[in-house]
């Protein structure tokens, strides 16, 4: 007898049902608490925020909790919430020069004003496991020193007081959103490092590492990494003067990278540049190494065909809620699509046999 | 859900989605940009046609879903379900009394009036997308009317397998000027898009929109010598016997039987409920 496959509510209900309590896990654990996940799984939690576009440390641990961990999932939580949220209006930019840094490492040089700061970093840890950590054991404080008062130099700005870095040329346009509008081909660089800064963390990875593997290798140097808080500040019509509504934590990493000078450019060290929320360096840096690739038009580069040089690829594969999306999409039924391949394969097969056979029949 | 808006989207995004569709409206078959919404449903599974209905619905409407042609599947269901809950509309299985309908690979078999509206779920809007991978390069090629490479492609289908080879998302062109992806409906849906109803194309992840207004000519890309044809399973239906409607086709048991049914939920009830009768049609009432 034919049974059709029907989806039903019912099906839908109980599905989301069993969900929660795989969620849930065993109810002999204590339950997980946001507070527990914002503060014990910060890490998740900033990759959340960043891809997520949205700095909320406790909706982003919320969305992991509900996410049963799937961090993509968590960020497409964040996602569909940001995009009901109205658009009060627009801060002023950040001054990553001011920022209250936690961590601050130079890789060009030995030191600089503000030092280098190590700051809490897994760079120097021996990756054993630690059984300790098993054992619930408690961490003693860390030793502390008083934070540096006045604001911390950027390195690039010493190399272009040498003038032997490329200028960045500074404007008050307001830059593009490609939340709010559809992003088109060729797009400006604010609006690919915006694509860059919300990118999946593993296929900005993979991007940057293939141009250190030469695929349009451009030789990058950590000019400067750094972690802190920054103040966010909006001009408020209403008392004609900047207020400070809140900081946030951001990542940010300047490239200097060695150029030799093209047909339009004197040699000169060139920028790449990444931002990011949170403590989140390895996005950072390869988003640097990424922007830097994808830059080789404006430098006067030759295009070598790589994939990190080509604009419309990356951007367009980047997101990956788009991509999770369009790759899970095809568990969906598809039957009927099917169904007219099949009778077309059906169909070609036929023809193909007539054609055969008759000539055998012949030999 | 009431702290949302009606149909979920706030007003200022549905009035951008209007506008995509009234100038998708006004220049047939062209891929309008518009500033598609992360949806709370991946995209993938139809938000593109999501927002389009969303910003199509009116409180008086009447909304139907189909998926694969059923109101049952699971897609299906999921999204009718979300408009119940945001918009508070009406919503049917059948055909006839909706108003507007959102689908996912299929045409209603039924003809559809001038006081329908046809929303389609679009994957991929770019016809030329397997042929040419680059927007920048598509854009200018439908700027330019510069279709040969789909031409060729056709002829390279039927120069190697004597056909040409693509049996769903068949490509038309649209009032003799835009080459269009029909989303993926099987090629046997091809003829009906010509239509009374208005026919309205969401791709929410690839950020277009396009329309194909009533009573507009469209056209399946063909050569004389090797014409268009709208093919299915050359089988009646066997629940409700329909000859005319397209088919799926159903693996009944471990030996490898099958059996066909309209691929049209609402249509294979309605002639059934007329009395018409399938091979199979006792088993399948059951």
């Amino acid at each position: 007898m034919y049974v059709a496959v029907k989806g039903g509510e019912k099906a839908i209900e109980n599905a989301h049902a069993w969900l929660a309590e795989e969620r849930r896990g065993s109810t002999n654990i204590a339950e997980l608490s946001i507070a527990q996940i914002r503060e014990q799984l910060s890490l998740a939690v900033n990759r959340v925020m960043a891809e997520g576009s949205l700095f909320d440390p406790d909706l982003a641990a919320l969305a992991i909790k509900q996410a049963r961990g799937d961090l993509i999932e968590a960020i497409f939580l964040i996602r569909a919430y940001r995009t009901t949220l109205p658009r009060i209006g627009y801060s002023n930019p950040v001054e990553t020069g001011q920022m209250a840094c936690d961590r601050r490492i130079s890789a060009t040089f030995k030191d600089a004003p503000g030092g280098q700061v190590l700051g809490p970093t897994f760079d120097y840890t021996h990756r054993l496991l630690d059984f300790k950590l098993a054992a619930e054991g408690e961490v003693s404080s860390a030793p502390e020193s008083r934070p540096r008062t006045e604001p911390t130099p950027h390195i690039t700005e010493f190399l272009k007081g040498e003038d032997i870095i490329q200028d960045e040329p500074s404007s008050d346009t307001i830059p593009g959103d490609l939340t709010r509008e559809p992003m088109e081909f060729p797009a400006d660089r604010p609006l690919r490092l915006q694509s860059l800064t919300r990118g999946d963390e593993g296929f900005v990875l993979g991007m940057a590492y293939s141009t250190q593997r030469g695929y349009a290798r451009n030789h990058a140097f950590v000019g400067e990494l750094r972690i802190g808080k920054v103040a966010v500040e909006m001009d408020v019509p209403e008392l004609g003067f900047a207020i400070e509504i809140g900081e946030i934590e951001l990542t940010e990493c300047e490239t200097v990278n060695q150029f030799k000078g093209s047909k339009t450019e004197p040699p000169q060290f060139t920028r790449g540049y990444g931002l990011v929320f949170g403590q989140s360096e390895r996005k950072s840096i390869a988003m640097a190494l990424v922007d830097r690739a994808l830059r080789w038009e404006e430098l006067g580069e030759d295009n070598l065909g790589a994939p990190a040089q080509d604009e419309e690829f990356v951007l367009s594969h980047a997101d990956n809620i788009q991509a999770t999306g369009f790759l899970e999409h095809i568990k969906l039924p598809h039957y009927v699509d099917f169904q007219s391949e099949l009778e077309l394969v059906r169909n070609l097969r036929r023809e193909a046999e007539e054609r055969i056979m008759p000539r055998e029949a012949a030999e | 859900m009431s702290e949302y808006n009606f149909a979920y989207l706030d007003e200022q995004t549905k009035r951008m989605i209007r506008r995509a569709i009234l100038k998708g409206l006004a220049v047939p078959g062209y891929q309008v940009p518009f500033a598609s919404r992360e949806m709370p449903m991946p995209y993938g599974w139809g938000t593109g046609g999501v927002q389009v209905s969303a910003a199509t619905l009116t409180p008086e409407d009447t909304f139907k879903v189909i998926d694969q042609g059923a109101d049952d599947t699971t897609n299906a269901v999921s999204i009718r379900k979300f408009f119940e809950n945001t918009a508070d509309v009406e919503t049917t299985e059948e055909t006839e009394k909706a108003t507007v309908i959102q689908t996912r690979h299929r045409i209603p078999e039924a003809k559809l009036t001038e006081d329908q509206i046809l929303v389609y779920q679009v994957p991929i809007p770019e016809p030329l997308r397997f042929l040419e991978p680059r927007e920048t390069e598509t854009r200018k090629m439908h700027s330019l009317e510069e279709y040969g490479l789909m031409h060729v492609k056709l002829y390279e289908d039927i120069s190697q397998h004597g056909a040409i080879s693509t049996s769903y998302a068949y490509p038309v062109k649209v009032s003799d000027r835009y080459v269009m992806d029909p989303s993926p409906i099987p090629k046997f849906d091809n003829p009906k898009l010509e239509m009374d109803a208005i026919q309205l194309f969401g791709a929410g992840r690839e950020q277009r929109i396009y329309a194909v207004p009533p009573h507009t000519k469209v056209v399946s890309l063909d050569f004389e010598d090797y014409p268009f044809e709208a093919t299915k399973a050359d089988h009646p239906c066997d629940l409700c016997g329909a000859e005319d409607s397209y088919l799926d086709e159903v693996i009944m048991d471990d030996a490898g039987n099958r059996m066909f049914v309209c691929s049209d939920t609402d249509y294979c009830r309605s002639r059934r409920a007329a009395g018409h009768v399938g091979r199979l049609a006792e088993e399948g009432a059951a």
